[in-house]
């Protein structure tokens, strides 16, 4: 089943690289300090948001895609 | 009861060797294709390109403290970036959860007890033109369990940089040990070791939007083998007998998330997030997560943030079992069961250095404190005379400081 999703994506993904090198960005460089600010930031505290998400993931099932890469367990 | 726990290991041994063979067949296809993807980004990698950068230069030291449903874990924790000329940039982390709990498990089926968990970790990443290539070990220990972990992770500038790819493969390792009570004291049990390995795969994209919103994609499967139960943990019974909980020996779970972040004029920015859960042991979650950002004059920064989070439970998670119905796999962690839990909160940061001092660029002093709540579906409190779902709520509270040099 994950193949099946997985292999479009992946063809699609390929085509818009090979077609990349002509794409111009629609949103200039001189465009980006608004993005550039750090409360635009996924992870502005980095120490802060992995512990809270180790905190999440040892009282929670679910687990992944939250931006961590941790080990460890603290499973209590 | 001897009889039940040798029949259930009996069918646990052939379902185990059913569930194995699927998972390794599918489990290699997965593989093939993730590296297919990896060659892809590899070659994108090798293009004549400029920019991508480094992660700051940065040391944050942290002191945190969790209280709630009978627990208490607090702790320091510290990390450190340091760049080495121009292409490559070192980092540690050093990290403590000081323990002590009485918690509901604790308290319906062992004593009260303290416990410490340290963990390092050390990493690289390395910038070529575009790319960031970035390498890190963990490790994690504690009285009764080991965990060490190696992280790969790859990520891709493109587009006239609108568009990041990134991708990332961890292994893990973990030992799991039984602590009992002797007379000298808690000790390892000799009798009791087990490992479990764990694989991480992960696959995302940052993408901007317009001058105002970007937004993110992350992909992650996670396979696990091996002693996946807790050796404390049992079930019950509802004629009041209880037997050691009963794991799968392997579980594959998968992640997938969409963040998005809005900046609004007068410095001040919406976040959102959401992900979807799913895994081979039937559980599955929705997580929501929204968030403003409020600047205040030119050093005060305040967030707040409101987290929903519902699980479906285990199809071999139950409260209470029947006696005469045994089954191949039973659990009784309410971390398998069905639930929501709710967060809230806010989190204020200083800059006390915006002109920068000596060899320091900026210093910030944050505080945040959240509150949480959980409410079970079917996981009793047998505290009570007659059970009713158990509950709680949780404080936290973080203290720390950054400075970027």
């Amino acid at each position: 089943m994950l193949k099946a999703t997985l292999l479009p994506i992946l063809a699609i993904g390929i085509v818009i690289m090979l077609n990349g090198c002509t794409l111009k960005p629609w949103v200039k460089p001189y465009e980006r300090a608004n993005l550039a600010d750090p409360i635009m930031s996924f992870d502005r505290n980095p120490i802060s948001s992995s512990y809270l998400n180790h905190v999440y993931e040892a009282r929670e099932g679910a687990r992944g895609a939250d931006g961590g890469q941790g080990g460890g367990c603290g499973c209590n | 009861m001897a009889a039940k726990g040798a029949a259930v290991v009996a069918i646990n041994k052939s379902r185990d060797a059913a569930v194995q063979h699927n998972i390794n067949q599918s489990g290699q296809g997965q593989i093939k294709l993730i590296w297919m993807l990896a060659g892809t980004l590899f070659m994108a990698a090798a293009l004549p390109l400029t920019a991508a950068i480094l992660p700051d230069e940065r040391i944050d030291a942290l002191f945190h403290y969790y209280n709630g449903g009978g627990i208490t874990v607090q702790g320091p924790a510290l990390q450190a970036s340091k760049q080495i000329g121009n292409h490559t940039s070192l980092s540690a982390k050093y990290y403590v959860d000081a323990i002590s709990s009485a918690s509901i498990d604790v308290v319906t089926s062992a004593s009260r007890y303290t416990e410490k968990r340290e963990e390092y970790s050390v990493g690289t990443t390395y910038l070529r033109d575009k790319s960031t290539l970035s390498l890190n070990y963990s490790n994690s220990k504690e009285n009764d369990f080991v965990a060490n972990s190696a992280n790969f992770n790859i990520s891709q500038d493109m587009f006239g940089d609108l568009t990041t790819l990134y991708m990332g493969y961890s292994k893990g390792w973990d030992a799991i040990y039984k602590t009992v009570n002797t007379n000298a004291g808690f000790d390892r049990d000799p009798s009791f070791e087990k490992e479990a390995d764990r694989q991480k795969f992960r696959l995302g994209a940052s993408q901007i939007i317009s001058k105002n919103l970007v937004t993110n994609l992350n992909y992650e499967l996670i396979t696990d083998s091996g002693y996946l139960n807790n050796p404390y943990r049992t079930v019950r019974f509802s004629d009041g007998s209880t037997l050691s909980e009963v794991y799968p020996n392997t579980r594959s779970s998968h992640a997938i998330a969409l963040s998005a972040n809005y900046y609004l004029p007068h410095r001040a920015a919406l976040h959102g997030s959401y992900r979807f859960y799913g895994d081979t042991w039937g559980v599955s979650a929705n997580t929501l997560d929204i968030g403003y950002t409020h600047t205040y004059r030119d050093n005060w920064i305040v967030g707040s943030h409101y987290r929903h989070y519902r699980q479906n439970r285990a199809n071999f998670y139950q409260d209470f079992f029947d006696p005469f119905a045994p089954q191949n796999y039973m659990a009784r962690d309410k971390e398998l069961s069905s639930y929501n839990s709710q967060t809230i909160g806010l989190n204020i940061s200083y800059n006390v250095i915006p002109q920068g001092w000596r060899m320091f660029d900026k210093g910030t002093l944050n505080f945040s404190i959240d509150h949480m709540r959980y409410q079970y579906d079917d996981f009793s409190d047998l505290r009570n005379p007659t059970p009713s779902p158990y509950g709680f709520s949780a404080n936290i509270v973080q203290v720390y400081m950054s400075v970027w040099y």
